[in-house]
């Protein structure tokens, strides 16, 4: 028999909200994870007869304990801010200008130059770290954060390029013209008119950049030796895994403390950091 | 290209597109380089000048209002630009807004106004600054056909009032003759003709103006294997309707269909006679009330001093001769 139209509207409505909820359970899960074991002592986590996701010993501040003062978590937390802003500042210096340039100012082989430059942030660290560590060597930057802030944009740049050449796209040439012939060079039509219309991108781009600062792994483990130089994504695993000992709590509440901050961010953003990936991809 | 505006003039461009009158616009203007030739604004070569120092202002088709800022800083923002004293700024904003009575809208954004909003937005920030040209580039093409017969009034009592030189790109003939003192109308890069509306629209200088201008265009025929003859649909009318003064060209016209546009009618057909098959319309006013219907022969003139002759191989306009 077929559904009455109300019927219909509730189930549709379901439909609707029983998949946002389950995409919203994926999505949150792995923080409820990292959360409820950052306090759970050790026999409740090991005893396999216990329910995994509630409490069944009283909840601990020891995991919290090891990490902040067995551990330099706080230390490596500021080294990743520290590499983390000025890879920021290094990226957009130039990659906002080049960025622009792609977007603007070749013709057709903007494109062409804008894949090429996509094309080399494909190349893996993994197989760029031994000339890379050569190249660090040579300027005597072993075991220093600045080997990462000469590193990293090599990675950033070119994404950051890509990302920023769809939003210029996106933004009508009539706007800089007017600009132009309203008394501004073009270097002042880009800085009063073109930068504050893709602030969104920008920001899109500052995310983006933080996140792979926070998340590379290959070349702070070559490049950086010292404990105190450490990143977190790091200093993390190679300081609660002792050989096969697993100290699972404090793990999950170094990962906790590090990811809730960008995934604030990227809820705030997550509107314009798609928009970031898909302007001028359809025109 | 050789074209030369007059002091305060409102001079249209006029074309097909692709005509190449948005480039001549941009030359002026400064936003894409001449291979050739130069472009003087108030007697001074400005081929090597940037965009801002040639004291031009143009209003987009697109209006291109800076959408990040209020109407108030998005008409400030030139004068900033040509570092204004900060306690002017106000003053001159209040009169270019209170020109183009805008002044409520101040504290708006862009994209908060309706087009006929921008436009006068777009058309204030050009003013603002008293520029020595005013480029319009189809100023009129994003609003409605309703919007459009009153901001081409009110376009014109504007530039009339402040007297600045006009140049203004459009497609649109009837804007053109509306708008313009005089109008040059262009094809493939050249300016056929340059001259008032009457020019242009009674003495075609070649046939591509008479076939562009009027709405239906000139009716041309052959009249002899070097020369074609052409006349405008509505002096193709009855043999009875002329008043009778001057000398009258009779031609034999089988109507093939009629359409009713209620101020006129249109009657498609061929000619008999003289210029035998040539495909012709005539454009009769409402008050000629006399019927006619499709597939009947009926006797219709043009009178003489009407007619326009070309050169059958180049296309332009040569002396009058008997048909």
């Amino acid at each position: 028999m077929a559904m009455s139209p109300a019927l219909k509207r509730v189930t549709a409505r379901g439909g609707h909200l029983g998949l946002i909820g389950l995409f919203t359970v994926f999505s949150a899960f792995p923080f409820y994870w990292m959360f409820i074991t950052t306090f759970k002592r050790t026999s409740d986590l090991m005893k396999r007869s216990n329910n995994p996701f509630i409490y069944n010993e009283p909840p601990t501040l020891e995991n919290l304990r090891v990490l902040f003062f067995d551990t330099l978590y706080v230390r490596w937390l500021g080294n990743t801010l520290f590499v983390g802003v000025l890879v920021v500042f290094v990226t957009l210096l130039l990659a906002v200008p080049a960025g622009y340039a792609l977007a603007r100012l070749t013709g057709k082989w903007g494109e062409h130059l804008g894949i090429g430059i996509f094309l080399t942030y494909l190349v893996p660290s993994t197989l760029l770290f031994i000339p890379m560590s050569r190249l660090i060597g040579d300027l005597g930057l072993q075991d220093s954060l600045w080997s990462l802030v000469l590193v990293y944009p090599s990675f950033t740049i070119p994404f950051c390029t890509w990302l920023l050449m769809g939003f210029f796209k996106a933004i009508p040439r009539d706007l800089e013209e007017a600009a132009m012939l309203d008394g501004y060079s073009r270097f002042g039509a880009f800085v009063k008119v073109v930068i504050p219309i893709s602030l969104a991108g920008i920001l899109t781009a500052v995310i983006f950049t933080l996140t792979l600062v926070m998340q590379e792994f290959v070349y702070a483990l070559t490049f950086i030796t010292a404990a105190r130089n450490y990143t977190v994504s790091v200093g993390v695993p190679t300081f609660l895994v002792h050989g096969d000992v697993y100290f699972w709590g404090s793990l999950m509440a170094g990962c906790f403390i590090a990811s809730v901050p960008v995934a604030v961010l990227y809820n705030f953003f997550v509107d314009r950091f798609i928009a970031g990936f898909t302007v001028g991809a359809i025109k | 290209m050789d074209l030369v505006t007059r002091e305060g003039e409102f001079l249209v461009l006029l074309g097909p597109s692709g005509c190449g009158k948005t480039t001549l616009l941009r030359m002026i203007a400064g936003l894409e380089q001449p291979s050739s030739g130069e472009i003087l604004i108030g007697g001074q070569v400005v081929n090597d000048l940037p965009p801002r120092a040639r004291k031009i202002a143009m209003v987009f088709q697109s209006y291109a209002l800076y959408p990040h800022m209020t109407v108030f800083k998005n008409i400030a923002f030139p004068l900033k630009a040509q570092g204004v004293a900060k306690e002017e700024i106000p003053k001159k904003v209040a009169w270019a807004t209170g020109l183009f009575g805008i002044g409520h809208l101040l504290e708006r954004k862009p994209r908060q106004l309706s087009g006929g909003e921008r436009q006068r937005v777009a058309l204030a920030r050009a003013v603002v600054r008293e520029p020595a040209v005013f480029l319009l580039d189809e100023p009129l093409s994003n609003l409605d056909a309703q919007l459009r017969t009153s901001a081409r009034d009110e376009l014109q009592q504007f530039q009339r009032r402040i007297g600045i030189t006009t140049i203004y790109v459009t497609h649109d003939q009837i804007e053109a003759m509306g708008l313009g003192d005089r109008i040059a109308v262009m094809q493939g890069g050249r300016v056929r003709q340059l001259g008032t509306p009457a020019e242009v629209y009674g003495e075609p200088a070649d046939t591509f103006v008479a076939g562009f201008l009027g709405s239906p265009p000139m009716n041309i025929v052959e009249a002899a294997a070097d020369r074609l003859v052409g006349f405008r649909p509505e002096h193709f009318l009855p043999r009875e309707v002329h008043d009778g003064s001057g000398a009258l060209v009779a031609l034999g016209f089988r109507v093939t269909r009629v359409e009713y546009l209620g101020a006129d009618r249109l009657l498609y057909g061929v000619l008999e006679d003289k210029f035998p098959g040539a495909k012709v319309i005539a454009r009769l006013p409402s008050t000629v009330t006399l019927p006619y219907e499709g597939g009947r022969r009926y006797e219709f003139a043009v009178p003489e001093k009407e007619l326009r002759f070309f050169d059958r191989t180049s296309g332009l306009r040569t002396a009058p001769r008997p048909v």
